[in-house]
């Protein structure tokens, strides 16, 4: 089959079972052992899967909800789907039964596949408000023995179900019937404002954007990739999905949510993807381990890490590197990077991108600086995440590299980006007024977000373009930007940062809890929990070192001198998405916060030295409550830009 | 969701049990007996002879008076070994694990009693014992998937937390494939969440595998919550028995919990 006639992902599946039919497409950590599934085994799982789904009644057009953790089946029954002309909608596994119901009546979903009883019963919850809902079929049948729903059934009794009615034609047929402008997958859009919209691809620009991605990092089908991500993530399709249906290589569902670690160095994957809050909570956790180490180990990672902090970066990208140093960093490399990656399990990691947020620098050339490959991509849920990647060698901290291969981008005059390419989304479900706003007539999609180009052509994102602000005095102030300066340190794990239309800037401050925690027990600190922890005066005290720390980094660059933070108080809680305060992925809702905080943010710029608040939160266990205290705020040290390379 | 679980006939049953170490009368003419298939809970103000009552089920204690009937038969001071190849196994309320071993290596010791190659054949690691070894790892993984401690295989038991160990405690029980299950306090010294998962698992296994459960437990919501019949003892006697409600509103266990004037 030439690369023409394979513009749909149940094609690309049926070419690998054909070209490649031993080769292991997924595999599965299943009581403690590494199940695998060759491409040929996948694709007769994917038929009987399709039959049975059309068996129940799913057809051309429908769409099919897909909800739970990274598993194999869950992964096939997106290509089922695909294969009978429908459309897969992936969700987030930690919804809450509303953000599910709203998703579900939206685009009309009949059919949901679910990993287990935990989403089965939220979905059954959702069914009394959306009796839209016809099937809700699940992988595994733990708990699940005495649903006697009709509507309830097991993906093995749908597999049979398909295996024992539909000719082996029926699949092939359907399968021919596809177009490459149908619409491939469905994704909602986390939503920094306003209700979640369905953002429509195509299985033309999902193929176009992971052919371009493949092409660019010669992606082949040895290559191995750890896929642990939401499904619901747009992410987690391009890598774990498209691409992996493109080159053919090989997908790894890990064991559970909480062995990550030990199954990313168990597969050592070759290539890899998380967004910045991975690396940072893997970072957070080194150094926690790192002060619990003995003297000799700590002075031999500090020594080595100070060497890699100044040419390991320069090393990684071929760039010439005094002798001497390159002795110390191979010296480094044997005593501590290469045990550090191989902790990390990343040993074999031959391409690592992030995305999904902007990384802090410093974060970003830690992992440069110990020989990982770790470059950053440009992109959102609407371009297929795929707009601007990082060139082997050409890597910068502070820009996300140059347009990917049939991609354009321009910057409109109010320094907003704008994309056209062949990996675009087609429209928002059922939203023409939202898909007008951000496509124009010239086909460019707006994409949000403030940039300009570097003399490099590379292109540089500063934050979102809403989010950007001028500050009184008439400053540029870029709230993300000083948030992740602030949120390198391990220990703060969230900070959010404000001063548009101010003389100064102000800041919330979420401690990590983990590191602060480990940081309280080794000083014999007590306490009871994180509001109690949080409201120490040594943990304020070890904050506001941060922020200085930050601040004498921002004084540094004169654009950003004046976005010094003059003020923070440490949150009494943690932000939280059940609490709509971040997205699922975990970026801040900024007016939302800034709405729901409002005495807060009055008390920091009126001079306040404490300020009581009370907030419902969410419990896990979908209960709510109130947890209030009294927030002490906090001034800090800052710099005038003169003297600030001596304090720095 | 209980509906599916069928209660059978009586498989333990305590008759007339009265056990005194010297002058110290633990437990006076107790009987009550437990069914198959469900969850028994014995209740009791600190003292009361509950761990003794389940020490006289698995053999360490044998009581001076009364009749232990197991599986339809009498039993005659039976020891914990003897108590344990009958298929009881329990969990202690002071967790009794191997703090320095791996959380597989103390769940694969559940599996001692089932193995058949002897120390030689293994430190040898003949076929056999090899062969062995690898069906009793699978039963072992099997416990692990079912309590969700996979991200712990490797980890020493002493590193864990508290209500983690306490986990692994009732996967080194539960890996013996048990017929009657005893759990002494799992709950104990466990936040709300811990508990909720505790609970759950207890009402999985009984669920699952049909183990019979008899369990001590102090958290008065707990038990109400998830067992069949209730039995209570104060001062080694019994003082009620029967359902969570019929138990509930019993005076005489009201008086034993909340104290009465003389």
């Amino acid at each position: 089959m030439s690369e023409g006639s394979l513009d749909t992902f149940p094609r690309l599946l049926l070419q690998h079972a054909a070209v490649r039919p031993n080769h292991p497409a997924i595999r599965e950590k299943d009581l403690g052992i590494w199940q695998s599934w060759n491409w040929s085994r996948v694709s007769a799982e994917v038929r009987s899967l399709a039959c049975g789904l059309a068996e129940l009644g799913f057809r051309r057009g429908d769409s099919l909800a897909i909800i739970g953790d990274n598993r194999p089946r869950l992964y096939w029954a997106m290509t089922a789907a695909q294969c009978l002309g429908g459309t897969p909608v992936p969700m987030y596994q930690d919804a809450v039964a509303q953000e599910l119901e709203y998703v579900l009546q939206d685009a009309g979903i009949r059919f949901a596949i679910a990993e287990d009883q935990e989403q089965v019963d939220k979905l059954i919850e959702c069914r009394e408000r959306t009796p839209g809902l016809e099937h809700i079929v699940y992988d595994d049948p733990r708990g699940l023995r005495h649903y006697t729903q009709p509507f309830v059934r097991s993906l093995d009794a749908v597999e049979e179900l398909g295996r024992g009615a539909r000719q082996s034609g029926f699949i092939d047929a359907e399968i021919e019937q596809g177009k490459s402008d149908d619409v491939a997958i469905m994704l909602y859009t986390s939503g920094t404002t306003g209700k979640p919209k369905g953002v429509c691809i195509t299985h033309d620009a999902l193929i176009n954007a992971a052919r371009g991605g493949c092409g660019f990092d010669q992606l082949t089908a040895d290559d191995e990739i750890l896929s642990y991500l939401p499904m619901a993530w747009v992410g987690d399709n391009l890598f774990s999905y498209a691409q992996s249906l493109v080159a053919g290589f090989t997908v790894n569902c890990p064991e559970s949510g909480e062995t990550v670690m030990t199954d990313m160095r168990e597969i050592g994957p070759t290539y890899y993807f998380a967004p910045p809050r991975v690396f940072e909570n893997l970072l957070t956790q080194v150094m926690i381990r790192i002060e619990d180490a003995g003297a000799i180990k700590r002075w031999m990672f500090h020594y080595f890490m100070e060497v890699a902090r100044r040419c390991g970066a320069e090393i990684l990208d071929g760039k010439s590197v005094g002798a001497g140093e390159r002795l110390l960093y191979t010296l480094g490399n044997v005593f501590v990077y290469g045990p550090l990656r191989n902790v990390l399990g990343m040993s074999r990691v031959r391409v690592a991108y992030t995305a999904g947020a902007a990384i802090g620098p410093d974060l970003f050339r830690f992992y440069r600086s110990i020989g990982i490959n770790l470059k950053q991509l440009y992109g959102s849920t609407e371009t297929c995440a795929y707009v601007c990647l990082q060139q082997d060698g050409h890597i910068k901290l502070d820009t996300v590299g140059i347009p990917a291969p049939g991609v354009e981008v321009k910057i409109a005059d109010s320094g907003e980006v704008l994309v056209k390419s062949g990996a675009m989304f087609k429209e928002y479900y059922k939203r023409p007024d939202a898909t007008a706003e951000t496509i124009d007539a010239e086909g460019y999609f707006h994409t949000g977000d403030a940039g300009f180009f570097d003399a490099d052509g590379q292109l540089k994102i500063i934050d979102r373009a809403k989010d950007v602000g001028k500050m009184a005095q008439g400053a540029i102030f870029a709230p993300n930007y000083i948030e992740n300066k602030l949120k390198f340190f391990s220990y703060i794990r969230e900070a959010v940062a404000f001063g548009h239309g101010r003389e100064m800037v102000c800041a919330f401050i979420n401690i990590d809890i983990g590191a602060v925690g480990n940081w309280a027990e080794r000083r014999n600190i007590p306490y009871s929990g994180y509001t109690d922890l949080a409201q120490k005066d040594e943990v304020y005290a070890l904050v506001r070192e941060c922020v200085e720390k930050a601040n004498a980094e921002l004084a540094l660059d004169p654009a950003l001198c004046d976005s010094q933070v003059h003020r923070f108080l440490i949150l009494h809680k943690e932000l939280d998405p059940d609490d709509d305060e971040l997205t699922r992925t975990r970026k801040v809702r900024r007016s939302f916060i800034g709405e729901k905080y409002g005495v807060l943010i009055d008390a920091l710029y009126s001079g306040k030295t404490s300020q009581f608040i009370e907030t419902q939160v969410k419990f896990e266990d979908g209960r709510s409550g109130k947890v209030s205290a009294d927030l002490r705020i906090e001034e800090t040290r800052t710099y005038p830009p003169a003297t600030a390379k001596k304090a720095a | 969701m209980q509906g599916g679980r069928q209660i059978g006939g009586v498989v333990l049953g305590m008759e007339g049990i009265s056990l005194a170490f010297g002058g110290v009368r633990a437990l006076q003419d107790v009987s009550f007996d437990v069914r198959e298939h469900e969850v028994r809970a014995i209740i009791g103000p600190n003292g009361a002879g509950k761990s003794s009552m389940l020490n006289v089920i698995n053999g360490v204690y044998h009581p001076q008076q009364g009749t232990v009937t197991f599986k339809g038969k009498k039993r005659r001071d039976v020891n914990t070994h003897e108590a344990a190849e009958q298929g009881i196994a329990r969990t202690f309320q002071n967790i009794a694990l191997f703090k320095g071993m791996s959380v597989l290596d103390n769940i694969m010791t559940g599996r001692n009693l089932r193995m058949k190659s002897g120390l030689l054949a293994q430190a040898l690691r003949l076929p056999w014992a090899v062969r062995e070894e690898l069906q009793h790892r699978e039963a072992v993984e099997q416990v692990i998937d079912f309590l969700e401690i996979q991200a712990y295989r490797k980890t020493p038991v002493g590193r864990l937390p508290y209500g983690l160990q306490k986990r692994v405690d009732l996967a080194r029980a539960l890996a013996m494939e048990p017929t009657l299950l005893l759990l002494d306090e799992p709950m104990a010294g466990m936040n709300v969440e811990e508990k909720q998962d505790m609970c759950r698992f207890i009402l999985d296994v009984n669920d699952q595998f049909g183990t019979t459960i008899v369990l001590i437990e102090h958290d008065m919501g707990v038990v109400m919550d998830i067992s069949d019949r209730v039995v209570v003892l104060d001062y080694g006697r019994k003082i009620g028995d029967g359902t969570p409600g019929e138990v509930r509103g019993n005076q005489a266990v009201i008086d034993a919990y909340l104290g009465v004037s003389h």
